[in-house]
């Protein structure tokens, strides 16, 4: 507790209100106009997801292609509570009950499949999403089906998108850091290892994946707030490969690079958008030439900020002698 | 009954080429253990090349389907060196991303080039439009030549692991590769041999899906390819007999329950038989003990 008012507490904080104010003040200049506005609110969603799959893929070592699943449940919870309760207690609780469940899902997928390893849990996690894609897409009075549910009440805005990003941002550092995280990053190094000095792997496995799940859970809650529309289309199979590539772009075991590359590939998909039909083809181009000379991703394993400002910090200090 | 034959038939053909596909699948996770998500584009390719040379060339179907069967092939080589051969030693994780770069790069070039309309293949002609009935169960020559040509192809392919020299540096470097360098086994075009094998028979199956459902376009290899994938993994993955297998269980399972209940729910149920195949006996069907993993 004694760190928590640090300063590297301050530190953090003082960037984060930074943040905070320079994009508002862009916003309230109509420096960023509404159309880089829906950008600004897909990068802050792909954060979340990939900062959380980063938790299970990065960390813990867990090999998951179904994080889109988690994110469809949250974006359909919080989407029908918000229907009925238009108002901002109802978004309020529409994410948290989006999130809540999510985690539960996460619990009861995780507790059977995360016996499995590397390739055979990837494949399981992709079978989880996409049956619950499939029964999103079967419940046809609750879900509307194929159709999708539209006219899903907007309450997102900057304010509520930096309030979830950040706070995801720090609870899952958080996490990291402490020695359930190290856990974390033991089972992920070697698990026989980790077992063999008590850590019960199994326990640490499923809660890396609830907090991803509950994390998920709210990334997809605020999708469905911020574009008003969801159908099960969205949450395929290729949602989830496109959070795991933002994983792997930016470095696995690194939430910066998690941070930097969903900020990238949002700039970037916006301003290939007028080379529509060609802009897949740069995308893959690039991702495989990245992978083929950069395969441990643009961070590695690296963290970006705490070194950055540590240095700034220490030109601050006073200096002491050094042997 | 006669509808649970008439399905079952229906479902053969639509697991040879699940089988088809399958068996790609599992012979490349066999020699290097990525899941080439980039197989399933081949399949689509093979369709394409298929249809632009029963249209485009006016050949007929047998000269269609060797040529799009060695256009994948080399496809298939191709890729193998220019994007996975470059990363033999780095992490899997990385590997497999490049795979999916690979399938988004085959994916939206096809769609650049030929559009990204649906199109329907030309209609058949001579001994291919023709059925007969057996008993009262109608099966089509389209069916006939499917069955065929998967139970052709596959007898070839257990030939060439088993009994060529090829074959044999296959299944030595699946099961060890430093030690099958060591032997002297070029473990380099062992791995591009079995990359040619698997999208030979990807293009062949693309070709008969094309002539079998009749219409193709540039996405379609997504969900067959994640199936096909299901069925190696439920056959137990590396295990070329139990791709086999997989792919007609999957076809026939997913036809049987389009049929008798809701057809939204195949995928679903098809799934739901993976996890629990992975949560009751993980490696697959045919289990890892027998040592072919090619």
């Amino acid at each position: 507790m004694k760190k928590l008012f640090g300063i590297n507490w301050i530190k953090t904080l003082v960037s984060l209100i930074l943040t905070f104010v320079i994009i508002q003040l862009l916003i309230s200049f109509n420096i960023i106009n509404s159309y880089l506005q829906s950008t600004l609110a897909a990068i802050c969603i792909n954060i979340i997801l990939a900062v959380s799959l980063n938790l299970i893929t990065g960390f813990t070592g867990q090999f998951s292609l179904g994080h889109a699943g988690f994110m469809s449940i949250g974006a359909y919870v919080c989407a029908l509570i918000t229907l009925r309760m238009p108002t901002i207690p109802g978004f309020i609780l529409g994410v948290l009950a989006g999130a809540i469940t999510a985690a539960i899902i996460g619990v009861i997928v995780g507790l059977p499949t995360l016996r499995l390893r590397g390739d055979y849990l990837a494949i399981a996690t992709l079978g989880m999403a996409e049956i619950i894609r499939i029964i999103f897409l079967n419940m046809d009075s609750i879900t509307n089906g194929a159709a999708g549910l539209s006219d899903i009440p907007q309450f997102t805005n900057w304010a509520w998108l930096f309030f979830y990003t950040a706070g995801t941002i720090i609870i899952i550092s958080n996490f990291i850091k402490s020695s359930h995280g190290r856990a974390c990053i033991s089972i992920r190094e070697d698990e026989i290892a980790a077992e063999a000095m008590g850590v019960n792997s199994t326990r640490y496995k499923v809660t890396a994946f609830t907090i991803g799940a509950f994390f998920a859970g709210i990334a997809g809650a605020l999708y469905a707030s911020t574009f008003n529309f969801i159908d099960p289309k969205i949450f395929g199979f290729s949602k989830s490969i496109d959070i795991l590539v933002i994983v792997v772009l930016g470095g696995l075991g690194s939430i910066s690079g998690s941070i930097v590359a969903a900020i990238l590939l949002g700039i970037i998909t916006t301003y290939l958008q007028a080379f529509a039909n060609i802009q897949m083809i740069l995308y893959s181009l690039s991702l495989i030439i990245i992978m083929i000379f950069r395969p441990q991703g643009l961070m590695g394993s690296k963290e970006l900020s705490l070194s950055i400002f540590s240095r700034l910090g220490e030109s601050f200090k006073p200096k002491k002698g050094r042997v | 009954m006669e509808q649970l034959f008439q399905q079952i038939i229906n479902g053969i053909s639509l697991g040879s080429i699940y089988a088809l596909i399958a068996l790609g699948y599992t012979m490349v996770y066999g020699i290097i253990k990525l899941i080439n998500f980039a197989h399933s584009d081949i399949y689509m390719l093979g369709a394409f090349i298929g249809y632009f040379s029963m249209t485009t060339l006016k050949l007929g179907f047998v000269p269609s389907l060797l040529l799009s069967m060695v256009f994948c092939t080399i496809t298939g080589v191709v890729i193998e060196k220019v994007a996975y051969k470059p990363l033999r030693h780095a992490t899997r994780i990385a590997v497999l991303i490049t795979a999916i770069g690979v399938s988004l790069f085959i994916e939206y070039t096809t769609m650049a080039i030929a559009g990204a309309n649906v199109r329907s293949y030309p209609p058949l002609t001579g001994i291919l439009t023709k059925s007969f009935l057996l008993g009262n169960i109608n099966v089509s020559m389209q069916q006939v030549i499917i069955l065929g040509i998967t139970i052709i192809l596959m007898i070839l392919l257990q030939f060439i692991v088993k009994k060529t020299r090829i074959g044999k540096a296959m299944r030595a470097v699946s099961l060890d590769s430093d030690a099958a360098e060591l032997m002297g086994i070029n473990v380099n075009t062992t791995i591009s041999f079995t990359f040619a094998l698997g999208s030979a028979l990807a293009g062949a199956a693309g070709i008969l899906v094309g002539i079998y459902y009749n219409s193709i376009n540039p996405l379609m290899g997504m969900l067959p390819g994640i199936k096909a994938f299901v069925a190696a993994v439920f056959g137990g993955i590396g295990i070329i007999p139990g791709a086999m297998i997989g792919g007609y269980f999957i076809g026939i399972v997913e036809v049987l329950v389009s049929g008798y209940s809701n057809s939204l729910y195949r995928d679903g149920v098809v799934f739901a038989i993976l996890i629990l195949v992975l949560i009751i006996k993980p490696t697959g069907l045919l289990g890892k003990n027998s040592r072919e993993k090619v």
